[in-house]
């Protein structure tokens, strides 16, 4: 069994002080810890930002990979070993920007691992520009007269997508939150939450308090996460009250599903010598 | 009479099946025992256009397609305009009289043979498509070249089902009494088989024997997305996925294919990507993050011309710069220029190989005229070149003494490889400046140190392929000139060579296989004892004598370079470089 002390790393945190990324590094050892897989069983991915460093900061396989490319990234790990959990980290620019299509396909590909996705409304790395999720009239740097397009809804997008699990956690919720990853990282398919998660720093619009004062939980409405049509109605709630919480879920055949000739390979412990391709040669004789 | 010397060329609409005809042909000369090439020239488009494929057959070995035509099946007009210039005193033209009339004064020449077949009336009276004049036409040429009528049917047999076959055996042999009811054998050109007939020997594309020399290396993960001329790689191992337990998948980009194979040489799987250089554009950064976490996919540049779109269906060999310098940042890499389907299959093994071993990632470059070419070859030795992974750690070897440090310094900068899900051993790599154990880092000396250290990998590559064929070398040792190049014009220059010789001039060639790390020590001592150097490359700016001015401080003579989209034709090589001797 894997103890929170297994899962530290020599490296210093370098988040700013009462950033929402803690929240959600706690949350996910702590659900890591739950499912009780073994350190070497999982590989964490992430791209580039403030949340992409979170490589850094658990002590289990790592990839560490380039901007908006967390999802092929881990899909390609996935796919070549099916034994191992894989959960991607992403950032809302890294992610709805610069990986905006690959998430939209990720989403029908249903390839059986998790999506985690940061999501502060700002670019924090990049010292808090704009991004797709920020809300109108959001005033940065880049945006000195605020942004002038409507925000992104994730949410809704999934779930048009057919995504097959869809959620919302706030990283202010460390335990609710702790469960939901844990559900995502048991859910077989393609898992996505959005996380809330303030930046300190750069946002001064969608803070602690922001948040706390809008979410709600779906479970406390008795939300039924398999009515489609009701997740989508929930999807479009926002202003005054926000869910968070399991929109939707229901199992579909993932990818590997259908590779049915490698189910029972073990691919990595491929390639034996000698592979007879006398068969593939016929037709061009 | 000229025996087993054949120049056919099959033209018409895009979707007439040109190409499927001109492989019958070519596969039925294979089996008789010639040597064959096939080249596939087609247009942009799917319907309409203009396409031909082209098919020579001989007795000694070629590498290339002819100059000329001998017999033309021509199945529209436009056909016979577009090459009438290009055939030989004496050719022969097979077309059909009551689908369009063609006349000696149109055509300009009066030693053109001219053979009317009813084609479209026969296919019709078997009630077969309108496609099955193609089979017909295929079966006049054999009457016309009183070429053995039961190797066409066991081809045609071999290619359809059952009935499909019947229906075109029967076209055939229409064709061929028609013609030689009515023309007899009044055509100069004769195909026999010959000694070698029966034995087994490939006839492929350049992407073929890619896709076979990968399924060989044991790829086990094919990500990739449709762009010209790769993708007949993708439709190659797609249907052999279940046969060879390999995940072949069509990406939504060409970022997510090369980020997949990424991931998947991380998790300890071979993988390859193949694009053109519009795709290879998009995968560039992805490339540098290759190079940064030492993972190992095996990547096929196939060129075209550019930039941007280019000519999407024709040849070049623009990209070699492109190829070697792609991605921010320094990293080693290797980069292998296969000339010919045999050098397709044996180097791309080579490639999966080099690229575990180095840990580094390894591009195949190629172009459409070596891509989707057909040439001729021995069945390839599948246990020439067996799998080399490199140092691998693997659950029975790890023996958890210390900690596992996946980008551990070491004296030649190979860290031992960990296949993820390894007990006790994590494994972590980043696309950012890192530590041995993966974690992040900003340390000048740390960066010094890891930089230094993949390039230790380099001098270590470039030491191993002091045993490989880097460079190879062709024709007399003293010659008047020796021709430098890579890549597919290596055909068309062993053509010309040929026709120079004939003459009884002395040309030699250089042929240089591996781009980077550039074989400089090789390709010097050739240069230095060459009397005369004349690079010769599908290039405007002739990217092959920059590297060889920047690696040798030497300058070539000549040039002879084109940039049309087609490659060079052996007459005209040879022409060209007459004019330099
Ligand atoms: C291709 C590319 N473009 C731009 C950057 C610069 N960059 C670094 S982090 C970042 C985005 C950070 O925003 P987000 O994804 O929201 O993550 P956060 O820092 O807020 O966690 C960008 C654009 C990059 N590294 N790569
Ligand atoms: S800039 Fe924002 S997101 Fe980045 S570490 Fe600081 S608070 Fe967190």
């Amino acid at each position: 069994m894997v103890s929170l002390n297994d899962l530290k790393t020599p490296k210093t945190n370098t988040w700013c002080p009462g950033c929402g990324n803690f929240g959600i590094l706690m949350a996910f050892k702590k659900a890591f810890i739950e499912t009780g897989i073994e350190r070497e069983d999982a590989v964490m991915v992430s791209g580039i930002g403030c949340h992409g460093k979170i490589v850094n900061y658990v002590n289990i396989n790592g990839f560490h990979g380039i901007h908006g490319r967390v999802l092929p990234t881990a899909q390609g790990i996935k796919l070549a070993n099916p034994n191992l959990t894989v959960i991607g980290f992403a950032g809302d620019s890294d992610q709805y920007n610069e990986g905006w299509g690959h998430f939209a396909h990720a989403l029908r590909t249903n390839v059986n691992m998790t999506l985690i996705v940061h999501n502060n409304m700002v670019l924090g790395l990049t010292t808090g520009q704009a991004t797709p999720t920020s809300q109108q009239g959001f005033k940065s740097k880049s945006t000195p007269f605020g942004v002038i397009p409507p925000m992104l809804n994730p949410i809704a997008h999934a779930l048009v997508s057919n995504g097959t699990f869809v959620a919302r956690g706030f990283s202010g919720d460390m335990f609710h939150l702790k469960s939901l990853i844990v559900e995502a990282i048991k859910h077989r398919g393609f898992a996505f939450i959005d996380v809330f998660q303030p930046c300190v720093t750069f946002n001064y619009l969608n803070t602690y308090d922001w948040f706390n004062q809008r979410v709600y939980k779906l479970e406390d409405e008795n939300h039924d996460v398999t009515d489609h049509k009701k997740a989508i109605e929930k999807a479009l709630e926002w202003d005054d009250r926000i869910p968070i919480g399991i929109f939707y879920k229901k199992e579909r055949p993932i990818y590997s599903d259908s590779l049915s000739h490698v189910k029972n390979e073990k691919l990595t412990k491929l390639p034996k010598q000698n592979i007879d391709i006398t068969s593939a040669m016929k037709e061009m004789m | 009479m000229i025996v087993n010397k054949v120049s056919l060329l099959v033209g018409g609409e895009a979707g007439a099946g040109i190409s499927r005809s001109g492989l019958l042909f070519a596969k039925s000369c294979l089996r008789g025992g010639l040597c064959v090439f096939g080249a596939n020239d087609y247009q942009s488009l799917i319907r309409g256009g203009h396409n031909f494929y082209t098919v020579r057959a001989c007795e000694e070995e070629i590498y290339s397609q002819a100059d000329k035509t001998d017999l033309l099946i021509a199945l529209n007009k436009e056909t016979v305009f577009f090459h009438k210039d290009e055939l030989i005193s004496g050719a022969g033209i097979i077309y059909d009289q009551e689908e369009f009339s063609i006349t000696q004064e149109e055509l300009e020449r009066n030693d053109i043979n001219l053979y009317h077949v009813p084609l479209r009336k026969i296919a019709k009276e078997l009630e077969g498509p309108q496609i099955m004049e193609n089979t017909v036409a295929l079966g006049a040429a054999n009457a016309l070249l009183d070429y053995d009528t039961t190797i066409l049917n066991e081809v045609l047999q071999d290619t359809f089902n059952q009935k499909v076959a019947q229906q075109n055996i029967e076209a055939a042999k229409r064709g061929y009494d028609y013609v030689k009811e009515n023309y007899g054998n009044s055509f100069g050109y004769k195909l026999e088989k010959t000694e070698s007939a029966g034995k087994k020997r490939l006839f492929l594309t350049g992407n073929e024997a890619i896709g076979l020399g990968a399924l060989n290396a044991g790829c086990k993960f094919y990500a990739a997305y449709p762009m010209t001329p790769a993708t007949t790689i993708l439709h190659f191992l797609a249907p052999l996925d279940r046969e060879y337990k390999i995940v072949v998948m069509q990406t939504e980009s060409e970022i997510a294919a090369m980020n997949m194979v990424a991931g998947a040489s991380y998790a300890g799987v071979r993988s390859m990507t193949a694009t053109s250089g519009g795709g290879f554009s998009l995968m560039v950064e992805a490339l540098g993050m290759v190079g940064m976490t030492e993972t190992s996919p095996v990547i096929v540049l196939a060129q075209r011309p550019g930039p941007s779109t280019g000519l999407p269906t024709y040849t070049a060999q623009g990209d070699l710069r492109f190829a070697i310098h792609a991605s921010q940042g320094e990293f080693p890499r290797a980069i292998i220029a296969p000339g010919d389907v045999e050098e397709c299959f044996y180097n791309t093994l080579d490639a999966f190989n080099l690229a575990e071993k180095f840990q580094i990632p390894a591009i195949i470059i190629s172009d459409k005229y070596l891509s989707e070419s057909n040439g001729t070859t021995e069945i390839f030795n599948q246990n020439k070149i067996g799998i080399d992974r490199g140092q691998l750690i693997t659950d029975d070897t790890y023996t958890q003494e210390e900690e596992y440090m996946r980008h551990k310094l070491t004296e030649n900068g190979i860290s031992i490889r960990a296949i993820p899900g390894i007990k006790g051993a994590i494994v972590r790599t980043n696309a950012d400046e890192h530590n041995e154990l993966g974690y992040t880092t900003e340390d000048p000396v740390l960066t010094t140190k890891m930089n230094d250290k993949r390039f230790k990998k380099l001098e270590g590559l470039t030491k191993e392929l002091e045993n490989y064929e880097t460079v190879k070398f062709y024709g007399p040792e003293n010659s008047d000139i020796t021709i430098v190049s890579w890549g597919s014009t290596k055909g068309p220059i062993r053509e010309a060579m040929k026709i120079l010789s004939n003459e009884g001039k002395n040309v030699n060639f250089l042929q240089i296989l591996y781009l980077s790390p550039f074989p400089i020590n090789k390709i010097k001592n050739y240069i230095k004892s060459a009397k005369k150097t004349v690079i010769v490359e599908n290039n405007k700016t002739s990217q092959l004598s920059s590297l060889i001015q920047e690696h040798l401080l030497m300058t070539v003579d000549h040039k002879i370079l084109k940039y049309d989209g087609r490659p060079f034709n052996p007459e005209e090589l040879a022409q060209r470089i007459r004019e330099v001797l």
